[in-house]
C-alpha cells in the first residue's frame, strides 16, 4: 500500500536536475521547472510526525522515506524550511573525532556526504578540501595524534603534519613572528564544506519526491500524550495525530522538550558566525586554529566565511555581542595575518542546544513513541545526514542504529559521557 | 551586555563569565549516593525562554559571583544580586 | 568647465591638488574629492566589472550603498580589494586598480557569461555539475572558485596597525546631517555627555558645544546588548589606519537619513546609470557633474529637487520621465522653470550603450516608445529609511504604505530614531514602480550580485517564496552593500509575483556590521607576538641570562631546557635530570596557581573542595589534594600546606589556576557562603622556585636564616614553614617533591625571583647545581609517575588515576555524590599504568594507542592509549598510559599504535612509578 502511495506522489515530482535539464530549460527562458518542494497542506494523520524542518528533520523524513516502511509522513516548520542552523552555519563537514562513542556515526555522516548529491539528485557542492586543524605544543600535538590514531583504528585516514611539512602546503600562515608558534597539523583530507542552504533545499525536494509532507508555516504548539503515549500535535493550523512522533529541532530542543514534560541536560547559547567579502580563491581548505577558537574555509563566491566560540551566555536571540566578535578576529589575524585587510561583510548568530558533555542526543523519550534529536552543540550541519539517517532508524525500528548506540539520554545518569573536550558538565565550555 | 556589578558598577560583558543555571540548588544530603536527585541538578536544566537566574562571575573585576536575573529572549538584565 | 569639474562651488579644496592613478593612468582631483568624485570629474565612468556576468560597471551612487563601483586601492601588501569608490578620500600617490577582469576593463573575456547567461540562471548550479562525482572538486568547482569572488586579497601579512578604543557618553547620535546635529546640540544644552558620529568625510558640524565629541569619518556599523555601539573610524592614509570604536552609550538617537533606491530596467547597471540623489551629491558636495546631458527618471517628487541643480549649473536635462501618471504640479513647475519636458505615466525601458550610458528606450503613456539621447540616467525609485541599525536588533521592520518604505519596528532599548530616519520628511507623493515589465534586456536588481528580476521571478517559480529562500537561492542582497539599493525592489518584485502585498511577503532585515569592516581593525593590536598577554616567571631575566629556551604554557613563557654548546633539547634535558638525581637543580614553579586561603573556616572549606580529609592537618605541614568537579570527574590536584591555624596556601597546576580559583570562590560565596573564609590569588606575588636533588637541603641550609633547621627531623617530608633567608627576607619553605628527590620549594616576595635564583646557584655551586626547564621536569614526574595535564584531561576518574583511596567515605566534598557511580569506577576502564619499550630502545609517544598484540587495528581492539612519554636518562624511553583494566595487566606486553608517526613497537606494562617507586629519595 505504501509503495503505491510512492508512485503515486511521483506523479507531483520535479522533473530531474541534470545539466540536460538545465540546457533545455534555459532555451525556453526557464519557464518549466516546478517547485523544489510541493507546498502541502497538513493533513488530520500521519504515521510519523516529523517536528522541525531544519537539517536534521529533513534527512530524517528522506531516510525514513527512502528505507523504512513506515507509512505517511510529515515535517512540520513552524517558519520557512532551513531557517534555523541548517542555514546559519560555517558549513564546515569533518569527521576526525577521537572518541569511540562519536567517530563511527560522523564517519557514517561523511560517507553519507560522498554519495549524498548523487542520492538525492542536487548540488549541494560537498567539496572534500580537507581540514587542518593546527596545533602550537607538544601537548596538543600528543592529543591530536591520540585523535588521528583513533581515526585510523575506524579505518579512516588522518595525518599528523609537523610545522615544515603544513608550510609547504600553507606558506602564509604567521610562523615567525607567532605568540604561540605553529607547529603542525592534523588533517583530515575528505573532510570540507557543503552548501548549507542547499543541503536543506536538496533533501527536501528528495523527501517530498518520496511523498513526505513538508507543511512550512505550522508550529506545533502542544504534544498530546495520552497515558504515557504520544498521540499526536497541536499547531497553528490545527491538530494532528500521529503513530510516532520525533523531535529534530536544534534550537528549541528544550521549549518542544518541555511540551511532552521533558527536562533535557541542554541549555541553549548563541554562536555568531562571520563572512568576509567576495575574494578571489585565497583559501583552498578548511583551517582551525590551536590557539584560540578560530576556524575559516572560503566559500565558492569567494567569502571567507569563519567563525569561533559560542558567545558564552544562555541565548534564545540569534544575535551575539562584540567581545566574541573581536575575540574571533584576533584569532584569524593571529593565525593569517593576510586577512587584516580583509573585510567582515556580515555577522548573524544562530541558536546552539549545547549538551552537558558537547555530545549529541539520538534517543527514544520516556513518553511511549516520541523520539527525540537534539542537543548538536554547534557541530549539527557535519552530522546532518548521518542525523537523518539514525533518527530515521530508530523511528522506525524503535532501537538506535549501532553508531548512534552512545548517544543515549540516560547516559548523563549513569555517568557514559561523551566528552571529547573534556570540560565536564557546562554547556557553554564545550 | 553590561553587567551592573554591585562591587564595581556597570561593566562590559567582556570582564565577566557566565557558568550556570542559578535555578538549581545542590543537595544537601552529604553526597553519599548519586541520587537522581544529583543527577539532576548536575545535569538537567528548564532552559526556557524569558527570565531565568544565573550565575556570573566577574573574573576580570572583583571576583565576586553574582545573581543575574537575564531575559535569555532579549538579553535584558532584569536584576543583579550577590548570592 | 574642466571635463566634468564645475567652475565653482563644492567642498573641496581646490588649493590641494592630489595626482592619483587608477588602472595605471594618472588623474588629478582636489582635497576632499573620493576616489569617486575624482574618477568622474576626470570623466571616468566605466570603473569595474560585475561579479556573475561581467558587465560594464560604474559609479552608481555616492555613499556607503555604492554596489558598483568597487576598486583594488593599494598595491602589493597594502592592496585592499572591494573598497567602494565612494568613500575613499584620495591623497596624494593613491593607486586604484578595477578588478573581476581579465585582461583588461575595457575588454573582459568573462564577459561571455553575459552571453551564457540563459545557462547559468539563479540557482543552475543547484541542478548539476553533479556526475560523475569526482569531478566537482576537480574540474567544476575550481572554475566557479575562480570565476566568482571580487576583488584579490594581497595573500601578504596585512603591514598596517590598528587600534580599539572604548568612549562612553550619556548620548550617541548617529549620523550628522540636519536632525543629527540639531538632536546633538539639544542633548549637550542639558549638560550631558554627546557623541555625534557621521561616516561621510566631508560631514564637519560647525561651532558645536564642548559636551559634544565629533568622530569624523565614523561609521557605526552594530548595536549591541547594553547600549554598546560598534563603529569605525578611518584615518586616512595614516597608521594605524582605522580604529574600532567601542561606544557605551546611555541612550541613542539615530538620525541616519534615507538611502535611496533606483527605478528597474533593462541595462540598469550600464555606467551613466546612477541615484538621483548621487548625482546632487557630485554636483553640491565635490562639484562635479557626472554628465553633460542628464535624464531623470523619477516616481516621487522629492527627486524632482536635481531639476533646479542642473539647471542652476548649466547641466543639459534630457527629459524627466515620471513613472506617475499625471507627475505632480511640483514637478511640472520645475521642469518649466528649467525648460524641460516632462514625460508622464511613462517608464524607461532600457538604457543604451556599451561601455556607458548613450541614450534611453522609454514607453510613452499612450504606448508608443521613444529614444532619448542622454550621457546620465539620474533614477529615484524612492526613499528607504536607513533603519539597518534597528533591525540588527531582533526588530521586524514595519511598512509604511505613505511613503513605500519600511520604517523601523521596536527600536533597540534606549534608542530613538528621527528624521528620515524615521520616515518624516520623505515625501509621500510617490507612485510605487518597481520595474518596467518584460524587456529583452537584463533588468538588474541587485547590480553588485548582479540578480535579475527574472532571478527573482524563477527562485519563486521554484517554490523558493520566502524572502529569505530568494534571497538565499538568488544571493541577492548578499553583496558587500547587503542589498542596501535591492532589498526593498527584490521584495516588491517577489509580491507581484505572489499577488500579495509587500508586507504580506516579507521584510527585510540587515545583519551586522553596516557597511563591511576590515579584519585587522577588529583584531587591533591582538596579532603576531602581541595575540595574548605574555605572563613571565619571576626569573625570567635570570634564566634569559643563563641560555634558557622558552617555551608557551598557556600565557606563561617558561624556561624549557638550559642548553650548554652542544646540546639539543634532548641532551640538555637528560644532563638537567641526570643533576638533579645525583646533585641538586632549580626550576621555577611559580606558574602552579598559588591560593592563600584564611579564616576560622578556612579548614572546613577544604574538606568541601578536596576529596581527602584537612581538619586533621598540623600546622607546619602539606597534603596532596584530589579536587573533582561535580560530575564525579577528576578537576584538579596539588598540595596545599597548612601555615597556620586559620591559615593555608593551596596549589593548583598551572593549566588550571584560573578555573580552580574561579571555582573556589563559587563554593565560597554560593555554596557554602556560611564558612567564614576568604580567598585570594597569590600566583603573582610569589615568586616559588623548587630546590630539588640530594644536595637541596645542604644548598637550602646556605640560604635560611639562624635559627630556623632544615635538618630531615627537625623539617621533614611534607613539612612547611614561614621564615627568612639571606638576612632577613620573607619566605616560604616547602618540602615537597615533584622530581621525587629530596626537594624543597622555596617562595620569596615575587620582585625577589631573579634574585633568589642567583643565590640558590651561587649556594649550589660546590654541588655542580644546574637550573632546569620544563623538559626535564616532565621527564622526572613521569618517571614518578604523577599524574599531570595529559592524564588530568577532565575525561577521566579518581579510579582512573589510582586515586580512589583519596575519596573520603566520611564528608561530604564537590563530586562525592556522582563519582560513586558504577560505571565511574567500573574495574574495565582505562586506568593509569606505566610503559617500557620492550627493546628497551625505541620511543614512546603520547597519543599512541593501546592494543592487544596479534589483534587487528580496529577500533574493537582499542584498550587506551599514551597519556604523557619521556626519555628518561637513567630509565630509557618510558611512558604513563590509560589501559583497559590496567593494574590487573603489570607485567603483559601490548602494542604501542601509531600510525600517524610511524611509531608501533610493543610495550611491556609495568607499575606507573618507575622510578625509586617506595619513596626512600623523599624522605632522605
Amino acid at each position: 500500500m505504501c509503495i503505491t502511495l510512492i508512485a503515486s506522489q511521483e506523479f507531483f515530482a520535479p522533473m530531474r536536475y541534470s545539466a540536460f535539464s538545465v540546457i533545455t530549460q534555459a532555451l525556453r527562458g526557464h519557464t518549466g521547472w516546478k517547485p523544489a518542494w510541493r507546498k502541502a497542506e497538513p493533513a488530520p494523520h500521519y504515521d510519523v510526525v516529523i517536528i522541525g524542518g531544519g537539517g536534521g528533520g529533513l534527512a530524517t523524513a528522506y531516510y525514513l522515506a527512502r528505507h523504512h516502511n513506515v507509512g505517511r509522513i510529515a515535517v512540520l516548520e513552524k517558519g520557512w524550511l532551513g531557517n534555523g542552523s541548517i542555514g546559519r552555519n560555517t558549513t564546515i563537514i569533518r569527521s576526525n573525532y577521537g572518541l569511540p562513542g562519536n567517530i563511527p556515526f560522523y564517519e557514517l555522516s561523511m560517507k553519507l556526504w560522498e554519495g549524498l548529491e548523487q542520492d538525492i539528485n542536487y548540488n549541494a557542492m560537498v567539496s572534500q578540501r580537507g581540514i587542518f586543524n593546527i596545533y602550537h605544543n607538544d601537548a596538543q600535538r600528543d592529543s591530536y595524534a591520540r585523535r588521528g590514531n583513533a581515526m585510523r583504528l575506524h579505518g579512516m585516514e588522518a595525518e599528523l603534519l609537523d610545522r615544515a611539512q603544513l608550510r609547504k602546503e600553507f606558506a602564509y600562515l604567521d610562523y615567525e613572528n607567532a605568540r604561540f608558534p605553529i607547529q603542525g597539523a592534523l588533517v583530515q583530507r575528505r573532510a570540507g564544506t557543503a552548501r548549507h542552504d542547499a543541503v536543506a533545499w536538496g533533501y527536501a525536494r528528495a523527501a517530498d519526491k518520496l511523498g513526505v509532507d513538508i507543511i512550512e508555516n505550522c508550529e506545533v504548539t502542544g504534544i498530546d500524550i495520552e497515558n504515557g503515549i504520544v498521540k499526536g500535535v497541536q499547531t497553528t493550523r490545527g491538530a494532528i495525530t500521529a503513530g510516532k512522533v520525533g523531535i529534530a529541532v536544534a534550537g528549541a530542543s528544550s521549549l518542544v522538550g518541555a511540551m511532552a514534560g521533558l527536562r533535557l541536560p541542554i541549555e541553549s547559547h548563541a554562536l555568531q558566525a562571520f563572512v568576509s567579502e567576495g575574494l578571489k580563491p585565497l583559501l583552498d581548505n578548511v583551517i582551525t586554529f590551536g590557539a584560540g577558537h578560530f576556524y575559516i574555509s572560503q566559500s565558492d563566491k569567494g567569502g571567507l566565511v569563519f567563525g569561533g566560540d559560542i558567545d558564552g551566555y544562555n541565548s534564545y536571540a540569534a544575535r551575539g555581542n562584540l567581545p566574541t566578535v573581536e575575540d574571533v578576529c584576533e584569532g584569524g589575524i593571529a593565525l593569517m595575518p593576510m586577512i587584516g585587510r580583509a573585510r567582515l561583510l556580515r555577522s548573524w548568530g544562530g541558536i546552539m542546544d549545547m549538551t552537558m558533555d558537547g555530545s549529541p542526543i539520538i534517543d527514544k523519550t520516556p513518553v511511549g513513541n516520541l523520539f527525540f534529536n537534539g542537543g548538536w552543540c554547534y557541530g549539527g550541519f557535519k552530522a546532518t545526514p548521518a542525523s537523518g539517517f539514525c533518527f530515521a532508524h530508530l523511528l522506525a525500528r524503535e532501537e538506535p542504529h549501532p553508531v548512534a548506540a552512545a548517544y543515549r539520554l540516560d547516559r548523563f545518569a549513569e555517568g557514559k559521557l561523551i566528552d571529547e573536550k573534556g570540560a565536564g558538565a557546562q554547556p557553554n565550555l564545550h | 551586555m553590561r553587567i551592573a556589578c554591585p562591587h564595581c558598577g556597570p561593566r562590559g560583558l567582556d570582564e565577566f563569565l557566565y557558568t550556570q543555571d542559578a535555578s538549581v540548588t545542590r543537595p544537601k544530603d552529604g553526597g553519599a549516593a548519586p541520587t537522581p536527585e544529583w543527577t539532576d541538578y548536575v545535569y538537567l536544566r528548564e532552559n526556557a525562554r524569558g527570565p531565568r537566574r544565573e550565575y556570573w562571575y566577574h573574573s576580570a573585576g572583583c571576583h565576586a559571583w553574582l545573581v543575574l536575573t537575564r531575559d535569555v529572549s532579549t538579553h535584558e538584565i532584569l536584576s543583579v544580586e550577590l548570592p | 568647465m574642466t571635463g566634468y569639474r564645475l567652475p565653482t562651488g563644492g567642498l573641496i579644496d581646490r588649493d590641494r591638488l592630489i595626482t592619483f592613478s587608477f588602472d595605471g593612468k594618472y588623474f588629478t582631483g582636489y582635497g576632499g574629492d573620493t576616489l569617486a568624485s575624482a574618477l568622474l570629474a576626470n570623466g571616468v565612468k566605466l570603473v569595474g566589472r560585475s561579479f556573475k556576468y561581467h558587465r560594464p560597471r560604474g559609479i552608481f551612487s555616492a555613499g556607503s550603498e555604492e554596489p558598483s563601483a568597487l576598486v583594488e586601492l593599494g598595491v602589493g601588501a597594502y592592496r585592499e580589494p572591494n573598497t567602494r569608490a565612494t568613500m575613499v578620500e584620495i591623497f596624494e600617490g593613491l593607486t586604484a586598480n578595477s578588478q573581476n577582469r581579465f585582461p583588461s576593463l575595457r575588454y573582459d573575456l568573462l564577459s561571455i557569461n553575459s552571453v551564457l547567461s540563459p545557462f547559468l540562471a539563479a540557482g543552475f548550479y543547484y541542478k548539476t555539475f553533479m556526475w560523475p562525482a569526482k569531478f566537482w572538486e576537480k574540474l567544476y568547482e575550481p572554475l566557479i572558485r575562480r570565476a566568482a569572488g571580487l576583488g584579490r586579497n594581497a595573500g601578504l601579512q596585512d603591514p598596517d596597525s590598528y587600534e580599539k578604543t572604548t568612549e562612553f557618553c550619556d548620548v550617541l547620535v548617529v549620523g550628522a546631517g540636519a536632525d543629527g546635529v540639531k538632536a546633538a546640540r539639544e542633548a549637550a544644552s542639558q549638560n550631558i555627555s554627546v557623541i555625534l558620529c557621521d561616516e561621510n568625510p566631508l560631514a564637519a558640524p560647525a561651532d558645536l558645544p564642548a559636551t559634544v565629541t565629533f568622530l569624523a569619518r565614523t561609521t557605526v556599523f552594530a548595536v549591541y546588548d547594553g547600549g554598546t555601539y560598534a563603529a569605525i573610524t578611518q584615518l586616512p592614509n595614516a597608521n594605524p589606519r582605522q580604529r574600532l570604536v567601542r561606544i557605551v552609550a546611555g541612550s541613542s538617537v539615530l538620525a541616519t537619513g534615507a538611502l535611496e533606491r533606483p527605478l528597474v530596467f533593462a541595462n540598469n547597471d550600464l555606467p551613466g546609470v546612477m541615484l538621483a540623489g548621487a548625482v546632487s551629491d557630485y554636483i553640491t558636495r565635490y562639484a562635479v557633474s557626472p554628465g553633460r546631458n542628464i535624464l531623470l527618471a523619477i516616481n516621487n517628487d522629492d527627486a524632482a529637487a536635481l531639476i533646479p541643480l542642473l539647471a542652476a549649473n548649466g547641466i543639459g536635462i534630457a527629459g524627466i520621465v515620471d513613472t506617475r501618471r499625471k507627475s505632480s504640479d511640483h514637478v511640472y513647475h520645475l521642469a518649466r522653470e528649467a525648460g524641460v519636458a516632462v514625460f508622464a505615466g511613462a517608464a524607461i525601458l532600457a538604457a543604451e550603450g556599451k561601455l556607458g550610458v548613450t541614450g534611453a528606450k522609454i514607453h510613452l503613456h499612450n504606448g508608443t516608445t521613444l529614444r532619448l539621447a542622454c550621457d546620465i540616467i539620474a533614477s529615484s525609485g524612492g526613499f528607504n529609511p536607513n533603519i539597518a541599525l534597528t533591525s540588527q536588533f531582533d526588530a521586524k521592520p514595519v511598512w509604511n504604505e505613505g511613503i513605500a518604505a519600511f520604517t523601523a519596528g521596536t527600536l533597540p532599548p534606549g534608542a530613538a530614531i528621527i528624521g528620515k530616519a524615521a520616515g518624516q520628511g520623505i515625501n509621500a507623493n510617490i507612485a510605487s514602480h518597481w520595474h518596467s515589465g518584460f524587456n529583452p534586456g537584463k533588468s538588474f536588481v541587485d547590480l553588485q550580485n548582479d540578480v535579475t528580476v527574472k532571478d527573482i521571478q524563477l527562485a519563486n517559480q521554484e517554490g523558493f517564496s520566502s524572502v529569505e529562500h530568494v534571497k538565499r537561492y538568488t544571493t541577492l542582497g548578499m553583496a558587500t552593500d547587503q542589498g542596501k539599493t535591492a532589498n526593498v525592489n527584490a521584495l516588491a518584485i517577489l509580491a507581484e509575483a505572489q499577488g500579495k502585498t509587500i508586507p504580506e511577503t516579507g521584510t527585510t532585515r540587515f545583519r551586522p556590521p553596516y557597511s563591511p569592516v576590515s579584519l585587522g581593525a577588529l583584531a587591533g593590536a591582538h596579532k603576531g607576538k602581541t595575540f595574548k598577554p605574555t605572563r613571565l616567571a619571576p626569573t625570567h631575566e635570570f634564566s634569559t641570562e643563563q641560555g634558557a629556551t622558552f617555551i608557551e604554557t598557556g600565557m606563561w613563557l617558561r624556561a624549557q631546557y638550559y642548553p650548554r654548546p652542544g646540546e639539543d633539547w634532548l641532551a640538555a634535558a637528560q644532563r638537567e635530570v641526570t643533576t638533579v638525581r645525583n646533585a641538586v637543580g632549580i626550576c621555577d614553579v611559580t606558574t602552579l596557581g598559588k591560593i592563600d586561603i584564611q579564616g576560622p573556616d578556612a579548614a572546613k572549606f577544604l574538606e568541601c573542595v578536596y576529596t581527602n580529609s584537612w581538619t586533621n592537618l598540623a600546622i607546619g605541614r602539606v597534603r596532596y589534594g584530589l579536587m573533582l568537579r561535580e560530575d564525579g570527574f577528576v578537576m584538579d590536584d596539588g598540595t596545599t600546606a597548612r601555615l597556620g591555624e586559620t591559615h593555608f596556601v593551596m596549589t593548583t597546576t598551572t593549566a588550571n589556576a584560573g578555573k580552580v580559583m574561579q571555582h573556589l570562590e563559587f563554593c565560597a560565596q554560593v555554596l557554602w557562603p556560611e564558612l567564614d573564609v576568604s580567598l585570594i590569588s597569590v600566583t603573582d606575588q610569589w615568586a616559588q622556585i623548587a630546590v630539588a636533588g640530594p644536595q637541596s637541603r645542604a644548598t637550602i641550609a646556605k640560604l635560611v636564616d639562624a635559627p630556623f633547621d632544615v635538618s630531615n627531623e627537625a623539617f621533614p617530608y611534607m613539612g612547611c614553614a614561614s621564615l627568612t633567608i639571606c638576612n632577613g627576607t620573607p619566605a616560604r619553605l616547602f618540602r615537597i617533591s615533584f622530581s621525587g628527590e629530596l626537594a624543597y620549594e622555596l617562595a620569596v616576595p615575587a620582585r625577589y625571583g631573579n634574585a633568589l635564583a642567583a643565590k640558590l646557584m651561587e649556594a649550589g655551586a660546590e654541588f655542580g647545581i644546574t637550573p632546569y626547564g620544563t623538559e626535564a621536569l616532565g621527564i622526572m614526574r613521569i618517571e614518578k609517575g604523577h599524574a599531570a595535564g595529559p592524564e588530568l584531561n577532565g575525561q577521566t576518574t579518581a579510579h582512573d588515576l589510582g586515586l580512589h583511596k583519596l575519596l573520603s567515605k566520611k564528608k561530604d566534598f564537590i563530586g562525592r555524590a556522582l563519582a560513586a557511580r558504577p560505571v565511574l569506577t567500573d574495574p574495565a576502564r582505562q586506568t593509569l599504568v606505566g610503559l617500557h619499550p620492550e627493546d628497551g630502545t625505541s620511543i614512546l609517544r603520547a597519543g599512541s594507542h593501546l592494543l592487544p598484540i596479534g589483534a587487528a587495528a580496529t577500533a574493537e581492539n582499542d584498550q587506551g592509549h599514551i597519556t604523557s612519554a619521556a626519555r628518561s636518562p637513567s630509565l630509557g624511553p618510558i611512558a604513563l598510559a590509560l589501559l583497559t583494566n590496567g593494574p590487573a595487566r603489570i607485567g603483559e606486553k601490548i602494542r604501542v599504535y601509531d600510525p600517524v608517526r610511524q611509531g608501533d613497537c610493543i610495550a611491556v606494562i609495568v607499575h606507573p612509578v618507575h622510578y625509586d617507586p617506595e619513596g626512600a629519595r623523599l624522605h632522605a
